[in-house]
């Protein structure tokens, strides 16, 4: 999986080269699930395949050099996502393969809420809900006053839609026109107290944020054709006018019995269905392929 | 006082939002923040100044006029502010960031804590009204914001006295590596400490001048009070030093220790601060600490309360941190 320039991930894959990288983000994530026994699986599994098209097609990075100056910056503004990151860090040769055994461990580079200061590659200490989007709005400011083109990727959580910051940051990026600033809200109507829209409901969300002034797609966040077209869209735009791509996303996507499993924040996973959910992943690959 | 005939009553002179601390005939310089941080940015290309919606109350509009470029209106819109100026930060950039000191302790505490200070990025917040500094009410009054911030951990905590310390603080904070909250005068600001052998140096409490009977030792405004003090307090043949501790965080503890070591004096905390939280517990602290027992230790401090609106004179004269509060204090304690 080496790319096509020595220190640059290269775009335009295929879809079977993205379904593939999303297949191994979500065995990484899965196996960084086992060796706690518990993690944020279902929201990995349901965000696997945008982080594949994030990091294996539209994203421009190098993976041995984490803090390249040119580098698109990816902020997990939902540090508990920490999971999905780390394995498509690994997925992008970020950090290697070996260090998922270290998941969540005394000392790892890999705690269970990401934490810049921990893991080369991640941008921001997420966590603290909705503090992404200001943040975000910042880096993108800083980036055109140096003239750097690099794009600002704020992945979120549909959670922090209740967060007025993500509003404070919203009304600025418009208001800054910030075109080299895309948002990338995973909408798996999910929240610590049960489905966001009974939590604070947040519909019609495209409108909302068109209201604000934002170019907005709504995509299924797990069809790989279509996040593909929406990462390029929101990329190849030419307006002065930030991005947001509102991806929908089934969590625990691609392990059968876990995306049926009743719903909540945190899916509960027992000890023998972590090599269960691998072997479920591994037999729907092969059966793909033939 | 309620009962009083409405002709009788003492007419307040102003409890408006900004009033100047400086007294009559006091020598002021006028914006000293914004004059210093534009002469600054002439050599420190990587400093922005950032506010929300508070520049021409915070003195950052001479920095906006000067380079409009390099100047972000973030709007009313606090917690953006303080995210923000951490991906500035972030991306190389110096930021200075303008607010009321309510807002940024009371409204944007988890941005400053999250996103700034535990990446120590640097980004220096200058946040004016600090303590009681106006007449407005609690909504305005940020008599806790010491006390909110003593707790994050590699925030530096700055109180300048006057223009000159303020002037000197903004070259000093862009030097340091990391966060620094500071408690901005803003408009037109005393200017005292001129007449004294003083040089503002971040983390350095300063003897201002010495005495045998009373160690004064205070921040901010209350150490402009703390000399006009000394000055009465000598007429009455008391001898009083006072150690200016503009640094709340981290604390001076070495000078403190030694000048309250040195003589058997009455030690006196004064702050423009609630009583909680701030200097004079940090000092008490650092005295019991490094086994140090003053012959005395008192506090002049704001009440743990929500305070009342009205003019400043009145307001500082009710809570005992005006110069002749602070005097008929001391005098009865000693």
């Amino acid at each position: 999986m080496q790319t096509s320039s020595p220190d640059t991930a290269a775009p335009a894959r295929s879809l079977t080269e993205l379904r593939n990288a999303a297949w191994r983000i979500r065995r990484y994530a899965l196996r960084m699930g086992e060796v706690q026994g518990q993690g944020y699986i279902g929201q990995a599994l349901g965000m696997a395949d945008i982080l594949a098209v994030a990091y294996r097609h539209a994203l421009t990075y190098r993976p041995d050099d984490p803090d390249w100056e040119g580098r698109d910056r990816f902020l997990l503004s939902h540090g508990h996502y920490a999971i999905a990151l780390y394995a498509a860090l690994i997925e992008a040769g970020v950090i290697a393969e070996a260090e998922l055994e270290t998941y969540g461990s005394d000392d790892s580079r890999l705690p269970m809420s990401g934490m810049a200061t921990y893991t080369p590659g991640m941008e921001i200490s997420g966590g603290s809900l909705g503090q992404g989007l200001p943040i975000a709005v910042g880096m993108a400011l800083g980036l055109r006053q140096k003239g750097n083109p690099a794009f600002v990727y704020n992945s979120m959580s549909d959670g922090e839609l209740d967060e007025g910051s993500t509003w404070e940051a919203a009304l600025s990026a418009a208001h800054y026109g910030l075109d080299n600033l895309i948002c990338l809200v995973d909408v798996n109507n999910q929240q610590a107290d049960g489905p966001s829209g009974k939590i604070l409901g947040f519909e019609p969300l495209a409108d909302k944020w068109a209201a604000f002034g934002w170019h907005v797609q709504r995509a299924d966040g797990n069809d790989i054709d279509a996040v593909r077209s929406a990462f390029d869209q929101a990329r190849e735009l030419d307006a002065r006018q930030p991005r947001v791509i509102l991806f929908d996303t089934l969590m625990g996507k691609g392990v059968p019995f876990l995306e049926q499993r009743e719903k909540n924040h945190f899916i509960r996973v027992e000890a023998d269905e972590w090599q269960q959910a691998l072997d479920i992943l591994d037999a729907a690959r092969q059966g793909e392929a033939r | 006082m309620s009962n009083a005939p409405t002709h009788d009553k003492p007419r307040l002179k102003t409890s408006a939002m900004i009033a100047s601390i400086a007294g009559e005939n006091q020598r002021t310089e006028s914006a000293p923040f914004g004059h210093a941080l534009v002469e600054l940015a002439q050599q420190r290309p990587d400093i922005v100044g950032m506010t929300a919606d508070l520049a021409k109350y915070t003195d950052l509009h001479i920095f906006a006029q000067a380079y409009p470029e390099r100047f972000f209106q973030m709007g009313m819109a606090e917690q953006l502010l303080m995210g923000a100026a951490g991906g500035m930060a972030k991306e190389g950039f110096t930021p200075f960031v303008t607010t009321y000191a309510v807002f940024a302790s009371r409204r944007a505490y988890d941005f400053i804590h999250q996103v700034i200070a535990e990446e120590h990025l640097d980004v220096k917040i200058a946040c004016a009204l600090p303590g009681l500094t106006t007449g407005y009410g609690p909504s305005h009054q940020a008599t806790e914001d010491i006390a909110i911030f003593r707790g994050v951990p590699g925030l530096a905590i700055i109180d300048p006295c006057d223009a000159l310390d303020t002037r000197q603080a903004v070259a000093a904070m862009a030097a340091h590596k990391g966060p620094v909250y500071m408690r901005l005068l803003r408009g037109k600001v005393p200017l005292v400490l001129d007449e004294y052998d003083y040089r503002f140096e971040l983390g350095k409490a300063s003897l201002l001048r010495d005495g045998n009977d009373v160690l004064i030792i205070s921040s901010g405004l209350m150490t402009m009070r703390a000399l006009e003090t000394a000055d009465r307090l000598r007429q009455d043949g008391i001898d009083t030093a006072v150690l200016h501790s503009p640094t709340i965080k981290p604390l001076d503890a070495d000078t403190i220790l030694s000048e309250a070591g040195r003589k058997p004096r009455l030690v006196v905390v004064a702050e423009n601060h609630s009583a909680i939280g701030g200097l004079g517990e940090a000092v008490a602290h650092a005295l019991l600490a490094g086994g140090v027992s003053p012959a005395g230790f008192r506090h002049i401090a704001l009440p743990d309360a929500f305070l009342d609106a009205g003019a400043l004179p009145t307001l500082h004269d009710r809570y005992g941190i005006s110069t002749e509060a602070m005097t008929a204090s001391i005098k009865n304690w000693l």
